[in-house]
């Protein structure tokens, strides 16, 4: 606690900043525009190292995502794969490297929200769902825009942004359950509404942590499905262990050890290369 | 329990259709505000059917805790707040009502200064401090009901909240605030009274306060005030606002994550229950007749807290429940049995927990609920 805070003094801090006084009264927080991906690159993240007490979880890691791909993420346990996300969407801040969001966001100075605004979400390994609320006020909490205080003490909920929920409800094959509280859903069931609550974001790039751990084979195909149907329309990283889902989405596959890239390639090209065997598929 | 019924199109009439309990309060509250003034002022004294002034007042004060719990419960029943501290925005109110009140005795009082107020005199000063100028003024006396609660919330909550202190740190620090403003209101050179605080007040806005039709008026006021405490949190907690709010109780990370700024969502509803508590504080002293820095006292905070446990939390009807029945159950217990007061008031906050872990409205639900599904199975 007390290193916490000495920390953020001495503007050291690796946690989260905390937020500026401006903002904290405005209530929501805005990056004015989208990403600029002209150049066909969503994500740069180039020279990221970042250390724990002397331990490096990331190592000079330089990885680029393209607009639109569907990007799957592996590696043994602990190579840094939750560490990068976490980098990605301002959890942790890196001790050196840069992070881009298209050709103009510089990821590593906005806070959490911001980079939520920007464009960037990420779904959680354990399903976080709002279990109290409904599987549609989830959504609607969810949603793109403004989220000041004042703005949301008066909001309804408009007829565009019904239908808007409406769609994502059919992707997400959730549209039965629209009224129950989303406790009341299965462990698959929460991981689509959690999907659905990013795409409401209408992000640029999902990050998406380990989503078929815990399912049955059927949710493991219908997810498959799901993350399938979504590139294209917007960039998606996947970390995953499950080789079998990984082979059945993937197009092109990068391997993290210690804290770097250790190959990328196709499915097929990964899989038979030799320093990816020794350290990860195992022999 | 928490979570919002289902509605489209939103609004304080959804809402209020969705909200039983509040209905049923809210007639309750509308029949008392009618009753009341009847008995009382109508209905002769010898009659059995008399409502006593000791009465209206005690319904009064029951309407200011009321209040009071409504405030707490909508920051620690929907946005999980738990402030040990409210008694402090209760007492701010009641002290700038008070001083308000102070300074309309005029020469009345027993040294007879036409400004200052009897314990400055005692204490030999000889002039006014500056921060009593303007509290000869009823709307800068109101004013101040409303802001020096609301301020002091959103300096302290601001502090807070962006330091990211929560739960039982944030409950701690909130009974050291109570409990460091009692310290300097007992002091004499503050200038609020030392530990007498004020009392022996003559009149607000010229009508004197022990006149039946002033008090009836404040019993009134009061109750207008409570259903429209109610009414104004019922319309937060079922805004989208409300439903942030919520979600930040229930998972704070996860709302930060999707773009909410939690803090601010935090500090406006905090300084929105400080004001309420304030308010409730204001129309608390004219009816008792005396404020001093007992009010500040820790354990009067966490009594608050009682009574919305008690009357179940997430509610907001529930908080006022809690208040009636605790406070009666406090004025039977005070009367009857004033030794044993402390001791109910302690097993009542280790039973009902432990019994009632969603408090009276909530078991009176469940009970409702269980009646409900065996009906159809009998027809």
């Amino acid at each position: 606690m007390i290193r916490a805070v000495m920390e953020r003094f001495s503007g050291r801090s690796r946690s989260a900043t905390p937020p500026r006084t401006g903002e904290l009264l405005s209530g929501g927080s805005r990056v004015e525009s989208g990403p600029d991906a002209s150049r066909g690159v969503i994500l740069y993240l180039e020279d990221i190292t970042v250390s724990f007490d002397g331990f490096r979880a990331l190592n000079a890691l330089t990885l680029y995502i393209e607009v639109g791909e569907l990007r799957c993420i592996i590696g043994p346990n602990g190579a840094g794969k939750t560490t990068m996300m976490d980098v990605i969407t301002g959890k942790t801040r890196p001790d050196t490297g840069s992070a881009w969001f298209g050709q103009t966001i510089d990821l590593l100075a906005l806070t959490e929200p911001e980079i939520a605004q920007a464009g960037i979400g990420r779904k959680f390994q354990k399903p976080t769902v709002f279990e109290r609320h409904s599987v549609f006020e989830n959504l609607e909490l969810a949603m793109a825009g403004d989220k000041s205080v004042w703005r949301w003490l008066f909001a309804r909920t408009t007829a565009a942004e019904r239908e808007q929920i409406d769609a994502v409800l059919e992707t997400v094959g959730l549209q039965d359950r629209r009224e129950e509280p989303a406790g009341a859903l299965s462990h698959g069931q929460k991981q689509w509404l959690e999907i659905g609550m990013l795409l409401v974001q209408e992000p640029q790039l999902l990050l998406v942590d380990e989503p078929v751990a815990g399912m049955t084979p059927q949710e493991t195909e219908r997810t498959a499905e799901l993350l399938g149907s979504l590139a294209g329309r917007h960039s998606v990283i996947v970390v995953e262990h499950d080789m079998e889902f990984v082979r059945s989405i993937a197009r092109k596959v990068t391997v993290l050890h210690e804290g770097s890239v250790l190959a990328e390639g196709s499915i097929d090209e990964v899989q038979n290369d030799p320093r990816v065997i020794e350290v990860y598929l195992g022999v | 329990m928490g979570a919002t019924p289902r509605r489209e199109a939103g609004g304080l009439r959804a809402a209020l259709h969705a909200d039983r309990g509040g209905r049923i309060f809210l007639a309750l509250l509308a029949a008392v505000a009618v009753l009341a003034p009847l008995l009382n002022l109508l209905v002769p004294a010898s009659s059995a059917l008399h409502l006593s002034s000791y009465t209206v007042t005690l319904l009064g004060k029951y309407m200011t805790y009321a209040m009071l719990a409504i405030a707490v419960d909508l920051i620690w029943g929907y946005c999980g707040i738990l402030s040990l501290g409210h008694g402090a925005f209760f007492a701010l109110g009641g002290y700038a009502m008070g001083m308000y009140l102070m300074r309309q005795i005029g020469t009345r009082g027993v040294y007879g200064d036409p400004v200052l107020p009897d314990f400055m005199v005692f204490l030999n000063w000889k002039e006014l401090p500056w921060f009593w100028h303007g509290f000869d003024v009823f709307a800068f006396a109101a004013l101040m009901v409303v802001l020096a609660p609301g301020l002091l919330a959103l300096v302290f909550g601001f502090l807070a909240f962006r330091s990211r202190v929560s739960g039982v740190y944030l409950s701690i620090i909130t009974q050291a605030l109570t409990y460091a403003l009692m310290l300097a209101f007992f002091r004499n050179d503050m200038g609020f009274g030392g530990n007498n605080g004020f009392t022996d007040f003559k009149d607000l806005l010229g009508f004197s306060l022990q006149a039946p039709g002033t008090r009836m008026t404040l019993f009134l006021g009061t109750a207008l005030a409570l259903g429209g405490s109610y009414l104004l949190c019922r319309y937060v907690v079922s805004s989208r606002a409300g439903r942030v709010i919520q979600a930040v109780r229930d998972a704070e990370s996860r709302a930060r994550f999707i773009g909410y700024r939690v803090e601010s969502y935090k500090l406006w509803v905090f300084v929105f229950s400080a004001v309420l508590a304030g308010i409730a504080g204001a129309l608390y002293v004219p009816q008792i007749g005396i404020i001093n820095p007992s009010e500040f006292s820790p354990a009067n905070s966490i009594e608050i807290v009682i009574w919305v446990a008690i009357g179940g939390r997430g509610t907001l009807y529930g908080a006022v429940v809690g208040a009636l029945l605790v406070n009666y159950a406090k004025t039977y217990f005070t009367a009857a049995l004033p030794s044993m007061w402390l001791y109910a008031l302690g097993a009542l906050f280790v039973l009902v927990p432990l019994l009632l872990p969603q408090g009276v409205v909530g078991a009176l639900g469940q009970l409702r609920r269980r009646a409900d599904a065996r009906r159809p199975a009998a027809a």
